[in-house]
């Protein structure tokens, strides 16, 4: 068998990424799941998974620009005559037509729906299967999954949802309550026709998402916390306010930068993204409301860990070493029915920093 | 998100979302509502090049057609916003402003400060700027740096149509008289806008494109001309840095600081005249303030001291173009070698 490795899309304005380095010899053993070459785009760089193992065939060069879907390299089972893999390659190369950025017609494009008298935006990918849905966290949207939601939908449906007052969705939060946000949550199930579903919450999505399977077990299959909110009353106050008041580059800079353990992985256009979100009408007010009621006082207000005992769905508790913004240390002395993992090398945005081991998690626990 | 309009369509859309969120707002300039006064016909214009064809429809008399006498409309735009009202005046090329400069200078930059603070003038002028129309010397200047000059206006120069929505959003919101620059040869390029209403503040420049070796800072349609030449200079190996300001009045006078400390090299591109321009007014800031940072003298590309000339080959000689942009960051890191 010979397998394709090719240019992912990480997030809806990806149409090409250059090939850093490759972490795999040319014709080196590669296992399923290894990140095999670094991948950089204009706003991120990451490794490469290969889905498949075998026999590593290097196929773009160092400096490469290789369009989404374009070809990477090749995994090829052992045996397989290198004659064979060159015509494979030939092949493709042949027949491979470069996605129009104006067309944008192959890949998934975000739709909207209307739930208690706003829009939300969310983008799915894959189908069948039991569905499940990515709640991003506080200032986020569904780009947040850049690195997961493709490797998380290859078995089943998996929506990434913008909550109120981020990302496409409607930026009138109301009253900003947590139970609003909840009822938001079974809005979008009711409106998505979903009667149950996986729910994984990074941040403040994951204290919303623990909220919900406390109040709706019936609807919740099960629940992924990463670097959640709601299970301790710390949190970085600075960063929320920081995230909130700076309207500028340079203001902003710093604060996002404590997201990462790797602040280099905060480009001018992460930057640049975050304040075209900031500027939008309504957004200012959003995120002052939201962050009055979820951290008033550089404090969490919902703090549900007394209660996760009571949760009879599969649940697992993920966290990166390194974050700054809510502390790794909320994940210690949790109840026996909670599976937990922390991840090495990672900050508040685990699931970026160390996305091949979130994926892994995440889908072992799915089962 | 992916949504891509013109220039010219951020521009009116600007105009009709902060028209439909504000009653205060009201467009005036000549031919903007029709011109012609027939029935019928009322509506086919939106101005010269049709930037706010289709709002004379949607909101009646809040879009007003003037006299030919942009002294008068201006000034009347002027008082109207001392008055209560948010005008946005369309002045059709930034050429004919001359007839109107104490309404702009004496009157509209003056009121806040010499009221000592209390009066406001929430004034828009938006003109037309810029070369390569064939539209000869009274239709083709730039001129923004005359109004930079002056304490009191804000300058508002886009490049992009993101920038034309934010920053005239931002510019009829802002209580301070605040002109907007649109370069003609810009209202056809497309670009990702927001469908919502969104601000950029004055004062912030944009980083267009990252890179290690030479700051170009640029204006208008010659960010355009900075990245053709920055895509070539990469096959060099040149990588080039572009910051494009956005507005010249307040100046983002630290993120060029900023990146030429990182580069050490600077070109600026200005299509103003080379006398007291844009070009002038940054390199003097950064060898006032910058000195220490630079590894090789700053370099300006620029028309010559010359009226815009009708002749198309002529015209095309005199406007600053991506070759003679590479040709200066070329000179600048040539001056590396020599050093060395």
């Amino acid at each position: 068998m010979i397998h394709k490795l090719t240019m992912p899309k990480w997030g809806l304005s990806m149409t090409e990424g250059k090939v850093v380095v490759w972490l795999s010899e040319d014709g080196a053993e590669v296992d399923a799941g290894s990140e095999v070459v670094e991948i950089e785009t204009e706003k991120i760089a990451s490794g490469l998974e290969t889905p498949q193992p075998g026999i590593l065939r290097q196929v773009a060069q160092v400096g490469d620009m290789v369009p989404v879907a374009g070809l990477v390299g090749v995994i090829a089972d052992s045996g397989v005559a290198p004659a064979e893999i060159d015509a494979f390659v030939a092949e493709f190369q042949a027949n491979f037509v470069p996605e129009e950025a104006e067309e944008e017609s192959v890949s998934a494009e975000p739709e909207t729906i209307e739930v208690l008298g706003k829009t939300i935006r969310y983008l799915k990918r894959g189908e069948g299967g039991e569905p499940a849905i990515l709640f991003h966290g506080f200032g986020g949207d569904l780009n947040n999954w850049l690195f997961n939601h493709e490797a998380l939908a290859a078995n089943r449906a998996v929506y990434a949802v913008d909550r109120p007052g981020h990302g496409g969705s409607s930026k009138d939060v109301g009253s900003g309550t947590p139970a609003s946000f909840k009822d938001t949550l079974h809005g979008v199930m009711d409106a998505l026709e979903l009667p149950k579903a996986h729910l994984v919450g990074h941040s403040m999505g994951g204290g919303v998402s623990l909220d919900f399977a406390l109040a709706h077990p019936e609807r919740t299959l099960s629940l992924v916390l990463i670097a959640s909110t709601g299970l301790g009353a710390e949190i970085d106050g600075d960063y929320i306010d920081g995230f909130v008041t700076a309207s500028k580059r340079r203001d902003l800079k710093p604060h996002l930068e404590k997201l990462f353990a790797d602040p280099k992985l905060v480009t001018r256009q992460l930057i640049d993204d975050v304040l075209k979100y900031k500027r939008l009408d309504g957004v200012d007010l959003a995120l002052r409301t939201i962050a009055g009621q979820f951290f008033p006082g550089g404090r969490q207000a919902l703090v549900l860990r007394e209660r996760l005992s009571e949760l009879s769905v599969p649940t697992l508790v993920l966290w990166g070493c390194e974050d700054r913004i809510v502390p790794v240390s909320h994940i210690e002395g949790l109840p026996a029915n909670i599976e937990t993992r922390t991840l090495p090398g990672a900050g508040h945005m685990v699931q970026m920093e160390a996305a091949a081991e979130v994926n892994r998690a995440i889908i072992s626990i799915w089962g | 998100m992916a949504r891509k309009i013109t220039f010219q369509q951020a521009i009116s859309e600007a105009l009709l979302q902060e028209m439909e969120r504000d009653e205060s707002v009201v467009l005036m300039g000549e031919d903007i509502a029709g011109g012609s006064g027939t029935d019928g016909e009322m509506d086919a214009w939106g101005g010269v090049l049709g930037v706010t064809k289709g709002l004379w429809g949607k909101f009646g008399d809040r879009v007003l057609d003037t006299p030919i006498s942009e002294s008068a409309f201006i000034g009347t735009a002027i008082g109207a916003a001392t008055s209560g009202l948010r005008p946005v005046a369309e002045l059709m090329f930034v050429d004919f402003m001359g007839v109107c400069f104490d309404q702009i200078f004496n009157q509209a930059a003056k009121f806040r400060y010499m009221f000592g603070g209390r009066a406001v003038t929430p004034v828009v002028i938006r003109s037309m700027i810029g070369a390569g129309f064939r539209a000869a010397a009274q239709h083709s200047q730039c001129l923004y740096p005359v109004f930079t000059h002056i304490p009191g206006l804000k300058c508002v120069i886009p490049s992009t149509p993101y920038d034309a929505k934010g920053l005239l959003i931002q510019a009829i919101r802002d209580d301070d008289p605040v002109i907007v620059f649109e370069h003609k040869l810009l209202y056809t390029i497309e670009g990702e806008v927001p469908e919502e209403s969104y601000t950029i503040p004055f004062g912030e420049a944009n980083y267009v494109r990252e890179g290690e070796d030479i700051t170009i800072v640029a204006l208008g349609r010659m960010v355009h001309m900075a990245t053709e030449a920055a895509e070539k200079l990469t096959q060099d190996g040149i990588d080039c840095e572009i910051i494009d300001p956005r507005t010249t009045s307040p100046l983002d006078e630290d993120t060029i600081l900023e990146s030429v400390e990182k580069t050490g090299r600077l070109v600026v591109v200005d299509e103003a005249s080379p006398r007291c321009n844009m070009a002038t007014d940054i390199s003097a800031l950064v060898a006032q303030s910058g000195f220490e940072f630079l590894k090789a003298p700053i370099k300006m590309v620029t028309p010559p001291h010359t009226p815009v000339p009708f002749s198309a080959a002529l015209e095309d000689m005199y406007i600053p173009d991506a070759a003679k942009v590479a040709a200066a960051v070329r000179d600048v890191m040539g001056h590396k070698a020599q050093a060395a």
